[in-house]
């Protein structure tokens, strides 16, 4: 076995990832608050108004960023389900739990910011379109992995059973992301795609900012979140006694 | 450089005001309070883990696993 392959399982373990992602948090944290001052600059004092939406637009800065996060974070934690069924890694299934409350929170700002949205731009709050549904049953997923989870005693079960809840719902994130091409809905069409971006440059830094801030902050909340996962569940190991043994506070 | 003419304009987003910061101050609230209740949840669970390792120490009928992969 090479030295690289053994880090790479080194760090796989909880025992060893603990105090890794420990030290990773408050880098994080840093630059999640240095794209964030960056980006709602840049989108909110710098960006000039929209001709058609006026400045209404702003919101873009706040529902894009958390719409991606919103699927990005499903794949990300659909990814770890699916790896700790098929490897039975300890980490996956607690990577997946720590993922899936963050991802529900940028789903539920997905909605609740383009409500707000959608009422001066369509004249409302909700229509029962394509990629409005699609999100929605997005937040319902989440809820439903958190909610199996949190219902099954043994984190062993809990974790297969929600990895293949968490599995069957990845058909939901091209149906949201294509659904504005599929069907006629009221929503429009992406601005930013890999080619070609309709956005005043300006707009779209402001955006890729805010996105990044974003990125940076789920990391951020996720690795805090899954150091407290691995003390619950390995309690009874020797390691988390050590850790909290050194942990003076 | 900054687009704005004054606060009272940036405050009032045109004729968005509500919208913008209904979307601004609950999204900055929510990614805001995550970190703050998870802090104070790893807080509570750690009291809590060193009560019992103690409790453990003095009935001392379950010692740890030594079996730790």
């Amino acid at each position: 076995m090479s030295d690289r392959l053994f880090n790479w399982y080194r760090f796989a373990s909880p025992q060893a990832f603990y105090p890794l992602a420990g030290r990773m948090i408050p880098w994080f944290w840093a630059l999640a608050a240095l794209f964030g001052i960056a980006g709602l600059y840049v989108g909110f004092l710098v960006a000039p108004t929209d001709a058609q939406q006026g400045e209404g637009y702003r919101i873009i800065f706040l529902h894009v960023p958390a719409s991606w996060m919103s699927m990005f974070i499903y794949l990300v934690m659909a990814f770890w389900a699916g790896l700790g069924l098929a490897f039975n890694f300890r980490l996956s299934g607690m990577m997946a739990q720590a993922l899936a409350p963050t991802g529900a929170m940028f789903a539920f700002l997905s909605l609740w910011t383009g409500a707000l949205w959608g009422k001066p731009m369509w004249g409302t709050w909700w229509v029962w379109d394509a990629r409005l549904t699609s999100e929605l049953i997005l937040l319902f997923l989440y809820v439903g992995f958190i909610a199996l989870q949190s219902a099954i005693d043994d984190p062993r079960r809990a974790d297969k059973a929600g990895a293949i809840l968490a599995l069957v719902g990845v058909v939901n994130i091209p149906i949201i992301y294509f659904s504005v091409k599929w069907w006629n809905t009221l929503h429009q069409g992406s601005s930013v795609n890999l080619a070609k971006s309709s956005m005043a440059t300006v707009m779209l830094w402001g955006m890729l900012l805010c996105a990044l801030a974003c990125w940076m902050y789920s990391i951020a909340v996720a690795l805090m979140r899954v150091r407290r996962i691995m003390l619950e569940r390995e309690k009874d190991t020797l390691w988390v006694r050590e850790e909290l043994a050194r942990e003076a506070s | 450089m900054i687009y704005w003419n004054s606060l009272a304009d940036f405050l009032a987003m045109g004729k968005h005001g509500l919208y913008v910061w209904g979307s601004f101050i609950v999204m900055a609230a929510l990614m805001i309070l995550e970190p703050i209740l998870l802090a104070r949840s790893r807080k509570s669970l750690i009291a809590r883990l060193k009560r019992q390792y103690r409790a453990e120490k003095l009935d001392n009928h379950h010692p740890p696993r030594e079996d730790n992969p």
